[in-house]
């Protein structure tokens, strides 16, 4: 079992970021808010109307872009439109749109191959965004990148979701994005993952790279979670640790 | 200007690297017999197979196999691909199915085609259709065991992406799993072309009146070695041309996919 009694609740408009050490389930949540995978129990409600499988008030944006490689970018923005018989004009402006937010337009015509990581993860943005979702599901969007793509595209984020107002969950295994980003920080537990606490994050927006990295405030928010998520990582290392000992006494014992 | 001479340069560069092999391989063909290492009445000089094929196609005998034998592989290999293109999709889409045939696949699979061309002549005589069913049993499995593999094997995260977008079981399979598929259906066809090409010849050999591997033989039944030659260079040519037009059309047909250069 990956995900016991978790419990989460997530306002309209919210940013609402999930630690948690690997392997606790961060990414089956989200698949399962997404709609698709279903749980073993429980339900997920938005606006008070329970889930049933995926739908397009739902964007999910992956850690490894899942970007169709023999559509150009904007092909691959019109894919959920396309999906859904919006006809091919509209839903080419529509793409153009939503390349144009993310900064793309130039490379409406490269493939997936032509584009750099952040590049791939930004028409992933914006195809996700394109069909106009009210919540946008995020599994670690930015691991897959180095360090500088990274901090831009957080600073992107936050001013794209300051535009459209799109309810965001986004699930990383880093806490100073989940702080520099969220308005609230849902810390999970080792497996099975249970949502441990949530830390609110007052710090002020919009939020600059440096100005808002450096700030006292954010080392504070930043040293809370930290001390939450560690003992929850010393937890799943102990698991990996034991598992590891009975396998060296398995080797031994052949060896002998 | 600089630059156009320096690529006129690199061009001609790439045509003589390309071409010296061939170049000495064919020099090598009209010394050796020539000067008397290898004997010529086994391998003619390149010069005299050369002639031999300007006869034979002057006469016009030579046109006339070369297009039987392209028509009994186009048939053979085109029904081929009708047939292991949409068996290959059903059989990687829907896995029950493919647990049901795949038995029988295997078994014929792994039967000599050859060794099934004598029931093939028992069956449909020695005419037309057995050569094109030979051709046809031969070029499937490539094609079919390529189609299914490109259809299983679609990135998983691409299938999970175009859920979440809510698409339809038919939205997903005509617009993921079948342009995802398209590079390894291609190369099946391509493998399946060749194979068909090698069966060709053998069944031509083996039970024809007329064809490429039909005048190979024949002109070594009468000792007609030159002919017999200019007949294998044909085949070679056409062996290439076919391969790189398949190449080319899967470029075409890939266009999205990132080119390696190793």
């Amino acid at each position: 079992m990956a995900l016991n009694n978790v419990n989460l609740e997530i306002r309209k408009g919210e940013f609402m970021a999930l630690v948690g050490p690997s392997g606790c389930g961060k990414s089956i949540l989200i698949d399962i808010v997404g709609g698709i995978t279903q749980p073993n129990g429980g339900k997920i409600y938005i606006d008070g109307k329970p889930i049933n499988g995926p739908a397009l008030d739902r964007g999910i944006v992956f850690q490894g872009y899942a970007l169709f490689p023999w559509r150009t970018a904007l092909e691959n923005v019109e894919f959920g439109l396309e999906a859904n018989g919006i006809p091919k004009s509209e839903r080419s402006a529509v793409a153009k749109k939503y390349l144009s937010l993310v900064g793309l337009s130039a490379f409406e015509g490269r493939y997936p191959y032509e584009l750099s990581g952040g590049m791939k993860q930004r028409v992933a943005i914006a195809r996700a965004l394109a069909y106009d979702p009210d919540i946008l599901l995020m599994d670690e969007p930015f691991g897959a990148l180095d360090a500088q793509t990274r901090e831009i595209l957080q600073v992107e984020l936050l001013k794209i979701w300051e535009e459209t107002h799109k309810t965001i969950l986004f699930v990383t295994h880093s806490i100073d994005e989940a702080v520099f980003l969220a308005d609230r920080v849902a810390v999970m537990t080792a497996r099975p993952g249970v949502i441990k606490s949530i830390v609110n994050v007052y710090l002020p927006r919009p939020r600059l790279d440096e100005e808002t990295k450096s700030s006292p405030e954010f080392a504070k928010v930043r040293y809370d979670i930290w001390r939450l998520v560690k003992d929850e990582v010393a937890k799943s290392q102990q698991e990996v640790s034991y598992e590891m000992s009975v396998q060296s006494d398995l080797a031994e014992k052949v060896g002998a | 200007m600089d630059k156009n001479i320096f690529r006129g340069i690199s061009y001609l560069r790439d045509g003589v690297q390309g071409s010296l092999i061939i170049v000495i391989f064919l020099a090598l063909w009209e010394l050796l017999p020539t000067v008397g290492i290898i004997d010529r009445v086994f391998l003619p000089p390149v010069s005299e197979v050369a002639m031999a094929l300007v006869k034979m196609i002057s006469s016009g005998s030579l046109i006339d196999h070369i297009l039987i034998s392209l028509q009994r592989a186009f048939l053979g290999f085109a029904l081929a691909v009708l047939v292991a293109v949409p068996l290959g999709i059903l059989m990687g889409w829907y896995k029950l199915f493919e647990r049901f045939v795949d038995p029988l696949i295997q078994a014929f699979r792994n039967t000599s085609t050859l060794a099934l061309y004598p029931v093939f002549i028992l069956f449909l005589g020695i005419g037309e259709a057995s050569k094109i069913a030979i051709l046809f049993k031969a070029a499937l499995w490539p094609i079919l065991i390529n189609t299914i593999s490109g259809v299983k094997t679609v990135d998983p995260l691409l299938i999970k992406s175009a859920r979440s977008m809510a698409v339809s079981n038919v939205f997903l399979f005509r617009k993921v799993v079948l342009p995802s598929s398209i590079p390894s259906i291609a190369s099946g066809i391509r493998i399946g072309a060749s194979i068909a090409l090698v069966v060709l010849v053998a069944a031509e050999m083996i039970g024809a009146k007329s064809g490429l591997g039909f005048l190979i033989i024949n002109s070594q039944y009468n000792f007609m070695i030159p002919e017999m030659y200019a007949a294998i260079v044909i085949l070679v040519l056409l062996g290439l041309i076919i391969n790189y037009a398949l190449v080319w059309l899967e470029k075409k047909a890939t266009g999205w996919k990132e080119e390696i250069n190793i």
